[in-house]
């Protein structure tokens, strides 16, 4: 966003002298050496462990208007040469060090090579049973979408300044009202629509408690987690309970998926992104125009303004708390959305805590992506990624059997890592989580 | 020489606050009464929950519905229904948590301290679990890992439990270390990294819960740890000589360790110089180090104990009330804690009553489930939407035109920051 | 644009912050507002800009009556506001940080940021502020920052700017170029309120003056008044502020600090290769505007930042790398400059913050346990001493006024026996009274042979304290200079010019414009 400054507009910003920081030994050391150790995994766990033989991917579906040959290479050779390049980006850092901006760009390569060399290592040997890449983006894209809008409900709400845990909530109550209300009103479009405003439903609630009672947002976001399972508990036994009240409650009406000619025809991301149901084409809409709108537009100035510094805001005429309200319940209805994604937009049938703390990973992805919209939409692709990937391993079966334990664990497990600053630092809006009373 | 009138820069204009005088008790009681201090409010809030089950109760009832269908066509039929469902609903609950008259009546009945008893099981969990939140809200730091750290804790007393076959007595004092061990690590981690990396507890806890739960169901389906000859994800049951022993009727050993560790906090609160700085800690942490405290250091003692009284919660579970160690140990104490710490201010005193008070609901919540067409459920949501209008003083207030109490706090709302703080 | 406050009173529960004050603004004037910390200056103008409704009275613009429901109204009725406290977003560029709130659209919809950006410029170059339109604003120094805010009231056509404490932050150069601007803009026609407590600045700006005591307006004097009249207007009786000291009597060194150096993990250099002795029954002051490094320096004394290089030495032995408590222990006592955020836990009781760094230490507590008996012993005592006033020892710090928390931080510091003091910025904020008293125990301090180390931004402060200068500026010792130098040489060397050039450029008599701070008590 900044241009570079003039050489004059230089001297008036400089106050202090600065020498340019190299990251200390030790923690470079430290670094170094965890790269060079996740290199020696991927040669050694990827590359010796995989299976003799080629790795086979098969790029097009039964069906495929284009038919493209299955893609086939020596896994563990692949893997072990990525291995390498790993080691060799570890040794760089214990030799001379990366800068801030260059160490993204190699932790981001580290985690590429290592997801590229494990479906080397799980698709070797079993040139029978290929490992369909339309199916791994397709599943990935499934997968990621409650992931997508439960992180952009979440970075609405606190690019203004309020913390929102309760996006677990809103799903759930999303998820609840989108299945009831398909269901019982047969309609999908009031499906759809009642799953939002349930999502807003908490959302208002966290709008009211954080803005005109003050209640601390965090401890807000929990017990309204608390209050939303609780609920939806309720209903689902209370409603849905009993065959006759699944029949007219809980019906499991899905939405269908819409082709786009031509584009849906394309190999391997045709299937997964171009034919799909309403919400990932509304995901799509709100990627573009909450990213967008954040920076470019006047509602993106004044949410950030409020989130950073609401007095200054105020001191200029904007009503911060009615922003605040605005972007509270905008981010409630987007949640909600992401809610209807796992019920009409997927199994169609909802159950006791279908969310099943994926609002949560949603909170993960908010933070692992500094709250920036993209960062967010990566790390909510890359935690979808490693979701489904316990399903097409199962298909596959790889050399070694991997505890799906594990694989869930994944996206916990890297955002603890993420906000231990082992990538950095990871920054919150200046005011996020606090009140603004005026005077 | 002399020094002049200029003063600092960035003093603000406020006005200076006028000096307040301490009014006699009777006073403060009788104001705290009209005004709404924080004992009126919990009452108050208490009613409002009651208020709003009963909204829920008479919305899940089959009956009540079916009358709102017509309701103005006979507008009291529905009230009728709705009234019979509720007063159902919540004489279940009290006769499942404090007293059954049926018991009077009939010998072969219900024992008469039977619901009292389920309300003791209930509460000592969830005592230890709101201890666990409330010690780490004194350091100001939110600690949501209750969940993964019982489970850490009750992985590692389980094992113990029913791996080591050791001579009765040293058995149960081994498995009650080891869970707590296990809690304590689960939460140390937190602190350590708060402590040296400053990562935000709540997103750590939250992250870690699930890492607890998914390792639990890792462990078992491996050999050593799943039952033998059995296919469902459990272990054998805990030896005899490791089972904490019942004190009567079913309610075990695990009351005495919550009131000891309720006493136990409450000396570290407001007598020990560990709790001096750890509140010190909590309320100004740059003030703290100002005055030489050392605040990493305190975080990490405090998450340490909170992970161990967290990982009695787990003991409680899997040596005393479950007796074997399966997938759903955590039972919903792990959240529930949470809102028995927010209802309990943090002080050890008012978790032991909370924690009583939501064993109740807990225990009441079976017998209403079982008799009545109501689903427990109903309780679930009772308990966020009480401790909801307790962070809300000001609502309550509004609700029931009381003026604003002098001083009585919002509570909670004064804990944790946001992600920066 | 003429504005007029008439009769305004603003209270805040029993206290009555604004008592009917009445002002006049005339088009194209500086009219000063004067008045001690706490008189009600910002309350007043926090009025004027929408931010507090007043209780009663009316605002008058060019003689019809207004009311502002908030800040939007103001501005839209021309009046500007520079916060002392700068309003501004420091991740947002500068051009943001002057569109915001009334942006500007193309007709996409998106943010019309050249046409915003042209409009910085050229506000820019009409009234001479220098800003640069695409840097993070909180990349630049405080002088710069100020100059956005007045240029963001600007570009929202004011015609009455308001100028709360404006040269507070400022090195007296800065402080001039303010002045240029502000006279440039009343030529041109622009209203301007200056609110201050320096009396030296409203004497030499202010077309009029209005002095205002406890919330009530006390006087107009004209700005041709003396020093001596208007602070005395001002506090409300004759101002003796005289500290009573006797020439220092050194003894053996104390603290021996030696080429320390810190640098930010940002790569900033905040303190550069610093060095300095002070020695026992002497107050050594480190003067300088705020930003300079001195804060840096404290905290590395009391081993609250650990030195990038460099040595602190106190009666000969090494602490450079000893914590926070284990200095303490040596008999150092320490206010920090921020009482709120780093001297009081504002929840605690007074009692409670009295041995907040001692707690555990006998008599407070003996095995890990509180003695609550003598920690309330101790209260009184300190209560008494010092003159706290507190309804009891058991309110709680945050209830207290400014002067009676900074009282309970001494008291704190001083009850145990020290060999080395440092205070920071120790009356910021404080009233007249709080002032002096702190100013006596300070020297008292320092003649039981306490080796005292001042950080202060206020000069005559430093003037009146201190046995020997130094002056820090961008992490450096400018220059270290004797009590009686001219205030005039020492605003240079806080301007960052070495200490031979500012000798020679300093005026040698008062023939400068400005009454030299050290004259003005009275």
């Amino acid at each position: 966003m900044t241009t570079a400054l003039s050489e004059e507009e230089e001297a008036l910003v400089v106050t202090h002298e600065v020498v340019e920081v190299r990251p200390s030994s030790r923690k470079r050391l430290i670094t170094g050496a965890a790269l060079v150790v996740t290199g020696l995994v991927i040669f050694l766990a990827w590359g010796i462990g995989a299976r003799n033989g080629d790795a086979a991917f098969q790029v097009s579906q039964f069906g495929d208007r284009w038919q493209i040959g299955n893609l086939r290479f020596p896994g563990g050779a692949v893997a072990m040469i990525m291995g390498v390049v790993v080691v060799l980006l570890g040794v760089g850092q214990l030799v001379r060090g990366y800068t801030k901006s260059q160490m993204r760009w190699v932790v981001a390569a580290t985690l590429l090579l290592f997801i590229l060399a494990f479906l080397a290592w799980a698709g070797t040997g079993s040139p029978q049973n290929p490992i369909s890449l339309s199916g791994l983006v397709q599943n990935s894209i499934t997968a990621s979408i409650p992931y997508v809008l439960g992180a952009l409900a979440g970075i609405v709400c606190e690019r203004s300044g309020v913390i929102n845990i309760a996006i677990e909530g809103q799903m759930l109550v999303g998820a609840f009202a989108g299945a009831m209300f398909a269901s019982s009103a047969d309609s999908l479009g009031i499906g759809l629509a009642a799953a939002m405003l349930g999502g807003a439903l908490i959302g208002i609630l966290l709008a009211v408690f954080a803005i005109r009672y003050i209640v601390n947002q965090v401890v807000l976001g929990v017990v309204l987690n608390t209050f939303a399972l609780g609920l939806t508990n309720l209903g689902f036994h209370a409603i849905m309970s009993g065959e006759k009240n699944a029949a007219k409650y809980n019906a499991g009406a899905t939405l269908g998926p819409i082709k786009i000619p031509l584009l849906g025809d394309l190999p391997v991301i045709g299937q997964a992104l171009f034919n799909v149901n309403i919400i990932v084409y509304i995901t799509y809409g709100l990627i573009v125009v909450i990213d967008v709108g954040l920076f470019r537009t006047r509602w993106g100035l004044r949410t950030r303004a409020v989130g950073e510094h609401p007095k200054a805001a105020d001191t200029v005429g904007i009503k911060v708390n009615r922003i605040r309200y605005r972007n509270v319940v905008i981010g409630g209805l987007i949640a909600g959305l992401a809610g209807a994604a796992l019920t009409i937009g997927g199994s169609g049938q909802f159950n006791a805590n279908i969310s099943s703390g994926k609002g949560f990973i949603a909170l993960a992805a908010v933070i692992f992506g500094r709250w920036s919209p993209r960062g967010a939409i990566a790390a909510a692709l890359l935690f979808g990624f490693t979701d489904q990937l316990q399903i097409t391993l199962g298909i596959v079966g790889t050399p070694v059997q991997i505890p799906s334990a594990f694989l869930s664990m994944a996206p916990y497990v890297a955002t603890v890592i993420a906000v231990a600053g082992l990538v950095g630092r990871v920054q919150a809006p200046a005011a996020d989580g606090e009140p603004y009373v005026k005077g | 020489m002399t020094a002049t009138l200029a003063k600092g820069p960035p003093a603000d204009d406020s006005p200076t606050p006028p000096e307040r005088i301490n009014p006699p008790w009777w006073r403060r009681a009788l104001d705290g009464y009209l005004y709404g201090n924080q004992f009126v409010v919990t009452l108050l809030s208490f009613l409002c929950a009651l208020v709003f089950g009963a909204f829920l109760i008479a919305l899940a009832d089959q009956p009540t519905r079916s009358a709102l269908g017509y309701f103005f066509q006979a507008p009291s039929d529905t009230f009728s229904r709705a009234w019979t469902a509720i007063s159902a609903g919540y004489s279940a609950l009290f006769r499942g948590s404090i007293f059954n008259t049926d018991s009077l009546y009939s010998n072969g009945g219900v024992p008469l301290f039977d619901p009292l008893s389920n309300t003791l099981v209930n509460a000592a969990p969830l005592i230890l679990g709101g201890l666990a939140v409330a010690v780490a809200f004194r350091a100001g730091l939110f600690n949501i890992g209750v969940q993964g750290q019982l489970i850490m804790g009750a992985i590692c007393a389980g094992y113990v439990g029913f791996k080591w076959h050791l001579p009765a007595g040293i058995h149960l004092i081994v498995a009650l270390l080891a869970g707590i061990l296990g809690g304590a690590i689960w939460g140390g981690i937190v602190g350590l990294l708060k402590a040296k990396t400053g990562a935000h507890e709540v997103i750590t806890t939250i992250m870690l819960n699930y890492v607890a739960f998914y390792f639990l169901g890792y462990l078992l389906t491996l050999k050593g740890f799943q039952a033998p000859n059995s296919t469902e994800a459990t272990t054998s049951p805990i030896d005899s000589t490791a089972r904490l022993p019942n004190l009567f009727q079913h309610v075990h050993s695990g009351l005495i360790i919550a009131v000891v560790a309720a006493v136990g906090c409450w000396w570290l609160l407001s007598r020990s110089t560990l709790g001096f700085s750890i509140k010190a800690i909590g309320q100004n942490p740059f003030a703290a180090r100002t005055a030489g405290m050392k605040v990493e250091r305190g975080y990490i003692t405090v998450m340490i104990i909170a992970g161990a009284l967290a990982g009695l919660v787990g003991c409680s579970q899997v040596l005393g009330t479950r007796q074997v160690l399966t997938q759903d140990v955590d039972a919903g104490f792990g959240f529930d804690a949470i809102t028995v710490a927010l209802l309990g201010r943090g002080s050890p005193i008012g978790t032991v009553l909370a924690g009583l008070l939501f064993g109740a609901f807990r225990a009441g919540g079976v017998t209403m489930g079982a008799q009545t067409t109501t689903p427990p459920d109903v309780v679930s949501v009772m308990e966020p939407v009480m401790v909801l209008f307790i962070a809300a003083p000001a609502l309550i207030r509004g609700i029931f035109r009381l003026r604003a109490s002098q001083g009585g706090g919002g509570g909670a709302a004064a804990l944790a920051k946001g992600w920066n703080g | 644009m003429k504005l007029e406050l008439r009769a305004i009173t603003k209270r805040f529960g029993s206290l009555t912050a604004n008592d009917a004050v009445d002002l006049v603004v005339e088009p194209g004037e500086i009219h000063a507002l004067l008045g001690e910390n706490g008189a009600g200056k910002s309350t007043l103008m926090n009025v004027l800009y929408g931010l507090y409704q007043p209780d009663e009275g009316q605002i008058l613009i060019d003689d019809k009556p207004t009311t502002f429901a908030g800040p939007g109204d103001a501005m839209a009725a021309g009046i500007g506001m520079v916060h002392q406290h700068f309003m501004l977003i420091p991740v947002f560029t500068v051009t943001e940080n002057v569109m915001l709130g009334h942006e500007q659209i193309n007709p996409l919809g998106f943010l019309a940021r050249r046409r915003a950006r042209r409009g910085v410029a050229e506000i820019s170059r009409r009234y001479g502020l220098d800003v640069p339109p695409d840097a993070l604003v909180g990349d630049l120094p405080v002088g710069v920052q100020q100059r956005v805010e007045i240029l963001k009231a600007l570009s929202r056509d004011a015609e009455l700017l308001v100028l709360d404490e404006p040269t507070a932050v400022l090195t007296p150069q800065e402080t001039q170029e303010l002045i240029t601007v502000m006279r440039a803009l009343r030529d041109g026609g622009t209203s301007i309120v200056f609110i201050s407590h320096k009396l030296h600045e409203v004497r030499e700006i202010a077309d009029r003056i209005t002095v205002i005591r406890r919330g009530k307006v006390v006087g107009s004097p004209e700005p041709s008044a003396s020093s001596g009249d208007l602070a005395a207007l001002m506090v409300g009786r004759p101002v003796q502020l005289v500290v009573d000291k006797t020439p220092a009597s050194p003894a053996e060194t104390v603290l021996e600090v030696r080429e320390l150096s810190i640098i930010s993990p940002q790569g900033v250099v905040l303190v550069d290769s610093v060095s300095f002795d002070v020695h026992a029954g002497e107050i050594y002051a480190i003067a300088g505007v705020q930003g300079n490094g001195q804060t840096e320096v404290t905290e590395a004394l009391v081993g609250l930042v650990i030195p990038t290089s460099g040595e602190i030495v106190i009666e000969g032995r090494r602490v450079t790398t000893l914590t926070t408590d284990e200095v303490l222990e040596l008999g150092v006592g320490y206010v920090p400059e921020d009482r709120l955020h780093d001297g009081l836990v504002g929840s605690f009781s007074v009692a409670e913050n009295l041995v907040l760094d001692m707690y555990d230490k006998p008599p407070f507590a003996s095995r890990g346990s509180l003695n609550l008996d003598e920690i309330d012993r101790n209260a009184d005592l300190r209560v008494q001493e010092f003159d706290v006033r507190t309804p009891s020892a058991q309110a709680s710090a945050g209830t207290l006024s400014g002067g009676n928390q900074q009282k309970v931080v001494l008291a704190r510091e001083l009850s145990r026996p020290l060999k080395l003091l440092i205070v920071a910025q120790p009356t910021r904020g404080l009233d007249v009274g709080s002032m002096e008293f702190v100013h006596r125990r300070i020297v008292e301090e320092r003649d039981k042979g306490t080796a005292v180390v001042l950080v202060s931004t206020e000069l005559d402060e430093v003037l009146g304290l201190a046995d020997r200068i130094a002056v820090m500026y961008r992490g450096k010792i400018a220059g270290e200079v004797p009590p009686g130098t001219p205030a005039e040489q020492i605003g240079l060397l806080m301007a960052g010019s070495s200490a031979q050039d500012a000798a020679a450029d300093a005026p040698t008599s008062d023939t400068g414009t400005g009454n030299p701070e050290t004259g003005e008590a009275v």
